[in-house]
């Protein structure tokens, strides 16, 4: 196909134009957190106040949000993708009766809202003394991504060579150690792009953590935000700052491991 | 582990040992509650007192009470701004950018879905900021003088709604621009060699090459969008907890409200049976068009 100079400029003023509108807001929020935090700060001069991240960590207790985020994180990661690759093996390589209702079931969970069952969860939840505590904020997390990782999972394992698997089950292998030795391994791409999404939900979630911690014992880092908003008025500098810190930890991993997210969340949308 | 044992004497019971640890995380924290919210909707329930069997009482209440009548319509505006827009944008966008390879476009790439990584807390404060009556865009308005259109974005309730969707656009439309250049980027050139020698314009070959060969990413991005627009909990919450008035209140936002802050927890587990519903129903719906190709 000929491609004229002409098109190949209006190329870049559409890539440039987007881009910018969606540099945009990112930049403001960016600019009033290297901003003065009050008038009388931002006549000692023009610079960039890197304090204001100092203070928002300290002051404005991102520091520890940030912590409780890491904590429910990890929980979540390591307990949604340890079941979903089982899950996702067993339906991805073995027969057996149910699978097919099972999995529509699994499939069911990434649908459905999380409005449409938290509220039953918080009343059922409190009966048991779980909320306020990090596994409350944690477990319908971890829930929730299982849905999507057992989804995944067993994409991944219908991909996988059968040949390998019946190689190795003919050398005696059992089917863990396939599992463990060959598949997992091998699979490495896919559990990392799982391993990243889940992150991401997890660290950004908003809904569950609000609700599953009224007294804000466990408050996350997103809520934390919203709750500082909420307290000060003023210090727009600090909630800037704080914005920002909140969003680093998941753009820093997106720059780095781009290709995993987009096509993590794209193919993920994809169902058969 | 399956032992040899176990391998001979039938192994039925293995699939069920891999599949046990999600399915009682995944059976106790989301199908259980999901059982249970269908059961709370049938009752009257402040969340802490006796509740009282009522029937149907709270769903009919859901489609009487203006409140929350408002709260879905709002919903379904948000549908426009954060799909039917971006669906449009991004079609239009890629159409072009498909004409020409350009280098650079991985960077372009990460641009442009960048906001989808970005918690939506802080892109709802990096908006307020924006919105707020001594903002950016107030401040824009004013220094290209059209001062006179400056308004409380965020206060008004003709255009808080559409300031609000507009985020969902600004969130969104990279991701449709991302999905629809993927999709393009697998038609066969041949094709348009073939619409060119038929004397095909730009426009009739978008309608005829590239907008056919796109619908399965046009109905994914329909999806993700759809549903996003009618989750929408945590922007509402940051940006106007439903204000001006009920201007900008959405089912998701009326259902924390009834259960945490009015006590109406029936009330509000049947809007979240409703949403579910609804959220099915679309996504059963744009994928049958979808699939008819």
């Amino acid at each position: 196909m000929k491609v004229s100079a002409f098109e190949r400029a209006t190329n870049y003023v559409v890539l440039v134009f987007f881009a910018l509108v969606v540099l945009g807001p990112i930049g403001v929020i960016v600019s009033l957190a290297f901003g003065p935090e009050s008038a009388s700060v931002a006549r000692e001069g023009f610079a960039l106040h890197i304090e204001n991240f100092a203070e928002a960590w300290v002051v404005g207790r991102f520091g520890e949000y940030m912590a409780w985020s890491v904590v429910v994180a990890v929980i979540v990661v390591v307990i949604a993708v340890t079941c979903s690759i089982l899950a996702g093996y067993a339906f991805g390589v073995m027969r057996f009766r149910g699978s097919g209702v099972l999995f529509a079931l699994f499939l069911l969970g990434i649908m459905v809202p999380t409005e449409a069952f938290i509220v039953p969860l918080f009343f059922d939840m409190r009966s048991l003394g779980l909320t306020n505590t990090v596994w409350g904020v944690a477990l319908p997390q971890a829930a929730m991504s299982i849905a999507f990782g057992t989804y995944w999972m067993r994409t991944y394992f219908r991909s996988a060579s059968l040949s390998i698997i019946e190689a190795a089950r003919l050398d005696g292998a059992g089917s863990f150690r396939i599992l463990w030795q060959i598949l997992v391994p091998v699979g490495r791409p896919a559990i990392l792009t799982l391993v990243l999404l889940t992150f991401m939900w997890t660290w950004n979630e908003f809904l569950i953590p609000l609700v599953m911690s009224p007294s804000g014992t466990v408050r996350t880092a997103p809520l934390g935000l919203a709750f500082f908003q909420g307290q000060y008025t003023q210090g727009t500098a600090l909630l800037a700052a704080g914005a920002v810190l909140v969003a680093l930890p998941v753009v820093v991993l997106y720059i780095f491991l781009q290709r995993h997210f987009i096509t993590g969340m794209i193919e993920g949308a994809v169902r058969e | 582990m399956p032992g040899r044992s176990a391998r001979r004497s039938g192994r039925a019971w293995v699939p069920y040992a891999y599949l046990a640890p999600a399915l009682v995380v995944y059976g106790v924290f989301l199908l259980f509650p999901i059982g249970r919210a269908a059961q709370f909707s049938f009752f009257e329930w402040d969340g802490l007192g006796e509740s009282t069997f009522v029937g149907l009482d709270n769903y009919v209440t859901v489609f009487q009470d203006g409140r929350l009548l408002e709260a879905f319509g709002h919903a379904f505006v948000l549908i426009f701004f954060f799909s039917i827009l971006p669906l449009g944008i991004g079609l239009l966008a890629a159409g072009v950018l498909n004409r020409a390879q350009v280098r650079g476009l991985g960077f372009f790439r990460t641009v442009l879905f960048l906001p989808q990584v970005i918690a939506m807390v802080v892109v709802a404060v990096a908006w307020r900021q924006i919105y707020a009556p001594d903002g950016v865009l107030n401040g824009a308005l004013r220094a290209v003088g059209l001062g006179h259109l400056t308004r409380p974005w965020l206060g008004d309730y003709t255009f808080t709604l559409p300031a609000v969707g507009l985020v969902g656009t600004w969130v969104a439309t990279g991701l449709v621009i991302v999905l629809m250049l993927a999709g393009m980027s697998k038609i066969p050139r041949e094709h348009y060699e073939a619409a060119r020698l038929d004397g095909a314009g730009a426009l009739r070959e978008f309608l005829a090459v590239t907008l056919p060969a796109v619908r399965g990413e046009i109905t994914v991005a329909l999806t993700l969008t759809i549903i996003a627009a009618l989750k929408t909990f945590d922007l509402v919450y940051v940006t106007t907890r439903g204000g001006p008035g009920t201007s900008t209140t959405v089912p998701s936002y009326e259902i924390y409200r009834r259960a945490f802050e009015t006590g109406d927890v029936g009330l509000a587990t049947a809007v979240g049976v409703v949403l579910t519903l609804v959220v099915l129903v679309i996504t059963a719906v744009i994928n049958r068009i979808g699939d008819r190709s």
